[in-house]
């Protein structure tokens, strides 16, 4: 299982990083490389030339100020489990990574990375859409911004040009008081799930639920937000009858694929029972 | 392409394919065959390396890319001498049959009782969870970190 | 015993640790040759079909790549013998050691390309051009059965063979049984999966016509005779060498394709050739295992008194009946009862082909599957005739008063095949089992919801029939330096041997385990062995060291009587010296001069030991996502004599815990078409360390085997044996309320979701009983006559 050949450079600068991307169709980016580097050995991917990041400055920061968090594309997942910062500033984003994969994984896997990878079970691009979440990329036109909901478009598959490179993700303001939770299921830890949601809410004076955002993870072709679950939360006193309902709601309104010994049915149930406990945990604990 | 980097504290050049896996670089160009390949596509954890202080799979970082880091392999764990607490607990412990697995092991858990000298059962589990063993059913790996973390505590307190 | 050391029975560190800790294990890939090829190997890419042609050009063209070997270069395409039970008829279904036209399962070998790196090798495998006739697959034994594709058009059938096992009268039993219940079963194909991958280094010394391999596992001394006779040299021309070997299980070691295609590659090009498998093609190159169905059943008496079992079992046995292919098939038939009085059985398995990974054996071959059988069945009927499930066991174990006792007959086979439970006491293991688990206790948590989940307990007996025959040779040689080095032809697969030969031989010899050197599998080092299959290393090769300890002493005993004077009688042997009464003494090392040197040969008349034990569990189902947790997991056995509790232990919780990633998660899955689904470690899934952490066993060694010297019984494979009966059961029981019927496996959650998951929603829980349900059978499956 070796990769087949191809030439590699790790540019200065991201122009040059960009430069390079277009200049070869079969050009392609690695950072971390822990989704790539399976594809290259499986041959899956037969890229001509492995364009490496590693060189290239102010990819790596955790910036934390009043508009959110800007997490830098070479940003890995254990420097956002090791960044207390972020204990208040994002609790959703904390705990969600780190049951990202494992140990080894978590030491080179990336924020650029996984969004690029877009796999439909992966746990930052559902954080991403469930929070509004924007991405910048950088090409050989310019920069431009995509919300994570416009992104990703099906399984492994983005609106990401060929010479664009994502180089940040913007989660917005995260207030303190918020209700919020994340439940993933995979039979082994730190498998990709079968099925895995977050979601978050704030409340109003009298303890009513306000700017629900729910999203589903590993369930469908894509991460994507439950509408009809959060406009059903929106307004409404948490209570084990809302609780159930929204449960309902979700195994309704997903949309999991069918495969051979996962039977979507196990899906859409798997969904509802995350969806359960993740509302009755969020009910009993509130961010700082 | 010349890669130069550290290997178990000696400074080492190679000139390796760009497509060329850092597991490979070690065992075949620097004949340090005690990293072992199990899957290479980063299921098994048996190629588990210390790049620059962190754990990771070398069958999942191209050799290319260690230019300027320093990496520790089982071969730099040991000493020609005794066995460290981590490998004598292994022993006492029977953590290891065929021994494939094992060199991935001592590496993760050498890192992970470096940063965490106090990692509970539970911890220690979920960390390993990322190697594969076949023999053993694990527990007595677990047994045998659980039972190592004494001697890193202390070197800590230095 | 001689001496005064008491290694056996010590939890002796392992000597194999040592080198394996510092990373300087040399398994087969950490070795090269001068100008060594890398060889990559061309798989068929469809379950059936023809090669219509093969376009070799353009991968010969890539620089670095070498040659390119086909059945063509090979000429007489050789077939891979069956090494045990090769029985009339078989010869029909072997598999070609290369494709020869006709395709049978993803994976078969078609072409091996050499080249100056494993890469361009892979590079050239990429570049060769198949043209290719898909044929309609045969998917599964259903569609096999059928006959109407045959995978040998010649041989007009898909059954590769059928297995009857009998016992007493089944149709009397059954006619009179005032209780039958019939039930359909199924196990999953899985495998063995060592975490070391296949490897071998081939070399072919063209002067001396000599052929070397490395790499070899488990039966080096019947793969050496078997390459030889294919190369068309003298067995005493090939050397197979064994290195350290990265975990065997059953799978590992075996002849395979590639045990003939690399070697001869080596002579082909003249240069040394090394293949490493790779994890995919591990997955499809590898045997399979474990794949049954059947339908079966159980007859009682009223008061749960087993009157018999019978049905028929179909084994999915892949492509080719493989070297030991038939045992899966075999022992489903004799030993479908395990350790229960069944006094009339008659069990029919039929072994069928179909266009999938060829099939071999795994730990505990054909028992884990039986096991699951039977005590599902037996299960069943505890709870349609209301007795506990502890209660029943205790009633049908075979007692020990009943020793030996005869397993059924075997057809083909007969009476030259017959085999019986040795020795001990089964009930004593249970009693122990259930005393240590407080199963009384326990019983009250049966089927109730706590916090969410359902409870469950189960309980499984089981025997392990190990040790095969026929024999086993050990050389013990007195070297120069006062060291015995033992050679020894059992195979180290990492259970480790060379720890408990060197227990064996110091004890016997009287000796500090420091001056033993232990070394084995290679064909160099003896002129025959019979290997490490059947946990039978320490049974036989353990006996033959024994034997080979004593006759040194002898030996030792005489040369120092000739050099000091008196009867050998009169000599005693202390510490590596030998001693006269007046207190003269000579050291070893002075009499090695001498050439003390014995060979023995330990035979055991094919008469298997059989370890027994029983194995408890207790486990919480979540119907939410169908996750089973085991919160608890023991196994009790009478191992007859143990040799190192260390690594006795070891094999007990590695047993186990494989076993549960057979009853949980592992799955090879093939679609229609014949492909295989699960083809990497993310899709065939195994157990981690956070999986399965409470797992416990105990090891007894009350009732020695009575067919060696050291009282040993073969130990490797017992505690697998009841996990996916006991999963299945333990779930059962806890889904009780459901009418679950955990009747295949895996349990995977999708799977146990199910089952929770036809009940409406709103009774959830509501009919979760503490007592064992006494009216709960299938509908229409059981029938208690009145």
């Amino acid at each position: 299982m070796k990769p087949a050949p191809f030439e590699y450079q790790a540019p200065a600068t991201l122009r040059e990083a960009v430069d390079l991307l277009a200049s070869d169709p079969e050009a392609m980016v690695i950072a971390g490389g822990q989704s790539l580097m399976p594809l290259l050995a499986l041959r899956l991917a037969t890229p001509s030339l492995l364009i490496d990041l590693r060189r290239v400055p102010g990819l790596d920061a955790i910036a934390i100020d009043d508009s959110g968090i800007r997490l830098g594309a070479r940003v890995r997942w254990r420097d956002i489990e090791d960044d207390r910062r972020l204990e208040t500033a994002h609790p959703l984003l904390r705990e969600t990574i780190a049951q990202v994969a494992h140990y080894q994984i978590r030491n080179r896997g990336t924020v650029g990375g996984s969004l690029a990878h877009a796999d439909p079970a992966a746990e930052l691009p559902g954080i991403a859409v469930t929070c509004d979440a924007e991405l910048t990329l950088v090409g050989v036109a310019g920069t431009r911004m995509v919300r994570a909901g416009d992104f990703f478009t099906g399984p492994l598959t983005t609106v990401r040009q060929h010479d664009e490179i994502i180089t940040e993700l913007h989660l917005p303001f995260w207030p303190s008081g918020r209700r919020w939770a994340f439940r993933e299921f995979a039979q082994r830890r730190g498998d990709f799930s079968l099925a895995g949601i977050a979601l978050f809410y704030g409340e109003d004076q009298e303890g009513r639920v306000a700017n629900a955002h729910v999203g589903v993870i590993g369930a469908c072709d894509r991460p994507q937000r439950l509408m009809e679950v959060e406009a059903l939360l929106n307004g409404r006193f948490i209570d084990e009858g809302l609780i159930r309902e929204a449960a309902e709601t979700s195994a309704r309104t997903v949309d999991p694929p069918e495969d051979l010994h996962v039977p979507a049915a196990y899906r859409r149930a798997l969904v509802a029972t995350l969806i359960e406990r993740g509302l009755r945990s969020a009910a009993q604990h509130r961010s700082a | 392409m010349q890669v130069n980097f550290k290997l178990n504290g000696t400074p080492v050049v190679v000139d390796v394919e760009p497509r060329m896996h850092l597991a490979d670089c070690l065992r075949d160009e620097l004949r340090q065959t005690g990293t072992h390949l199990g899957c290479e596509h980063g299921a098994c954890g048996a190629c588990t390396v210390i790049v620059d202080g962190a754990a990771v799979r070398a069958c999942l970082m191209l050799a290319v890319q260690v230019e300027g880091s320093s990496i520790v392999t089982v071969e730099g764990l040991s000493t020609e001498e005794a066995l460290t607490p981590l490998q004598t607990a292994f022993r006492k412990h029977h953590a290891l049959q065929c021994g494939f697995c094992t060199p991935g092991m001592l590496t993760t858990a050498h890192a992970l009782l470096t940063d965490e000298p106090d990692a509970d059962g539970d911890r220690i589990r979920a960390v390993l969870s990322g190697n594969l063993c076949r023999c053993t059913g694990y527990i007595p790996i677990v047994d045998a970190v659980l039972d190592a973390r004494a001697a890193y505590r202390k070197s800590d307190k230095r | 015993m001689i001496g005064t050391n008491r290694y056996i029975g010590s939890p002796v560190e392992r000597i194999e640790d040592l080198r394996f800790l510092r990373g300087r294990g040399e398994f087969v890939g950490d070795l090269k040759s001068q100008g060594m090829l890398h060889a990559a190997i061309l798989r068929s890419p469809i379950a059936h079909g023809r090669i219509r042609g093969l376009d070799s050009a353009a991968a010969r063209a890539i620089p670095g790549v070498r040659d390119v070997i086909a059945a063509a270069e090979i000429g007489a395409v050789p077939t891979i013998p069956l090494r045990l039970l090769p029985l009339p008829g078989t010869e029909r279904f072997l598999q070609p050691v290369i494709a020869t036209g006709r395709l049978r399962y993803v994976g078969e070998p078609i072409a091996v390309v050499l080249a100056d790196s494993a890469a361009l090798a892979e590079d050239g495998v990429g570049a060769l051009i198949l043209d290719l006739e898909e044929l309609p697959p045969v998917a599964d034994r259903r569609a096999s059965g059928r006959h109407e594709i045959l995978l040998f058009e010649e041989s007009g059938t898909n059954l590769a063979m059928t297995f009857t096992g009998v016992l007493g009268d089944a149709e009397a039993a059954f006619r009179d049984a005032p209780y039958v219940r019939r039930e359909c079963f199924e196990v999953q194909r899985h495998t063995a999966l060592p975490m070391e991958p296949r490897g071998l280094l081939a070399e072919w010394d063209s002067t001396q016509q000599r052929m070397t391999v490395l790499g070899a596992a488990k039966v080096p001394f019947f793969n050496r005779d078997t390459l030889a006779a294919m190369l068309g040299l003298a067995p005493a021309s090939v050397d197979l060498i064994e290195n350290d070997v990265g975990g065997g299980f059953g799978a590992r070691g075996e002849f395979y394709p590639e045990d003939f295609l690399i070697p001869f590659a080596a002579r082909h090009v003249g240069r040394p050739v090394r293949w490493l498998e790779d994890r995919r093609e591990h997955l499809t190159a590898m045997n399979h295992a474990r794949q049954a169905d059947c339908e079966v059943e159980i007859a009682c008496r009223r008061d749960g008194t087993i009157l018999g079992m019978r049905g028929e079992i179909f084994v999915d046995l892949g492509a080719y009946v493989r070297t030991n292919g038939l045992i899966q098939p075999r022992t489903l038939a004799q030993c479908f009862s395990g350790p229960y009085r069944v006094p009339n059985l008659h069990m029919v398995v039929r072994a069928l082909l179909t266009n999938k990974t060829p099939s071999g054996t795994y730990r505990g071959p054909g028992r884990y599957e039986a096991s699951f059988f039977c005590e599902r069945l037996i299960e069943l009927a505890a709870v349609d005739l209301g007795l506990d499930s502890a209660e029943m066991r205790r009633r049908n174990l075979i007692g020990a008063a009943e020793m030996p006792y005869k397993l059924a007959r075997l057809e083909p086979g007969g009476a030259a095949v017959d085999t019986e439970c040795d020795s001990g006491d089964y009930g004593e293991v249970l009693e122990r089992c259930l005393a240590e688990f407080a199963w009384e206790e326990k019983r009250t948590l049966q089927g109730r919801l706590i916090d969410g989940r359902y409870h469950g307990i189960a309980v499984a007996c089981f025997i392990e029939g190990a040790g095969a025959g026929p024999k086993e040779a050990a050389r013990l040689e007195l070297e120069p330096d006062g060291t015995v080095a033992v050679y020894v032809g059992s195979a180290a697969v990492g259970q480790g041997l060379e720890t408990v030969m060197a227990q064996v031989a110091s004890d016997t010899l009287g000796m500090p385990i420091d001056l033993v050197r232990v070394f084995h599998g290679s064909t160099p080092y003896l002129n025959e062995g019979y290997g490490a299959f059947a946990s039978r290393s320490t049974v036989l090769g353990g006996s033959a060291v024994y034997e080979g300890a004593k006759s040194l002493l002898e030996k030792i005993r005489g040369a120092a009587a000739a050099r000091l004077g008196g009867p050998p009688d009169d000599i005693e042997l202390v510490d590596g010296r030998a001693r006269t009464r007046d207190g003269r003494s000579l050291s070893f090392a002075d009499l090695a001069a001498d050439g003390l040197r014995v060979d023995a040969m330990f035979q055991n008349n094919n008469k298997l030991t059989y370890t027994y034990g029983s194995a408890v569990a207790h486990v919480a189902v979540d119907l939410g996502t169908g996750q089973v947790e085991v919160l608890d997991f023991l196994v009790v056995e009478d191992v007859g004599r143990i040799v190192n509790p260390l690594t006795l232990h070891g094999q007990a919780i590695g047993g186990v815990v494989q076993g549960l990633g057979g009853a949980f998660m592992e799955n090879l899955v093939y679609d229609a078409n014949g492909q295989l689904l699960t083809g990497t470690l993310a899709d065939y899934l195994i157990p981690t360390a956070s999986d399965f952490p409470r797992i416990r066993a105990i090891a007894l060694e009350n009732h020695p085997s009575p067919s060696n010297p050291l009282g040993v019984k073969g130990a490797g494979e017992g505690p697998i044996i009841p996990v996916g009966g006991l999963m299945a059961n333990a779930v059962g029981n806890a889904l009780a309320s459901f009418g679950a019927m955990p009747n295949q496996l895996p349990l995977s959650p999708a799977r146990v979701w199910r089952m929770g998951a036809e009940a409406p929603m709103e009774n959830l829980g509501k009919n979760a009983r503490a007592e064992p349900v006494s009216d709960a059978a299938g509908p229409g499956r059981s029938q208690i006559r009145r």
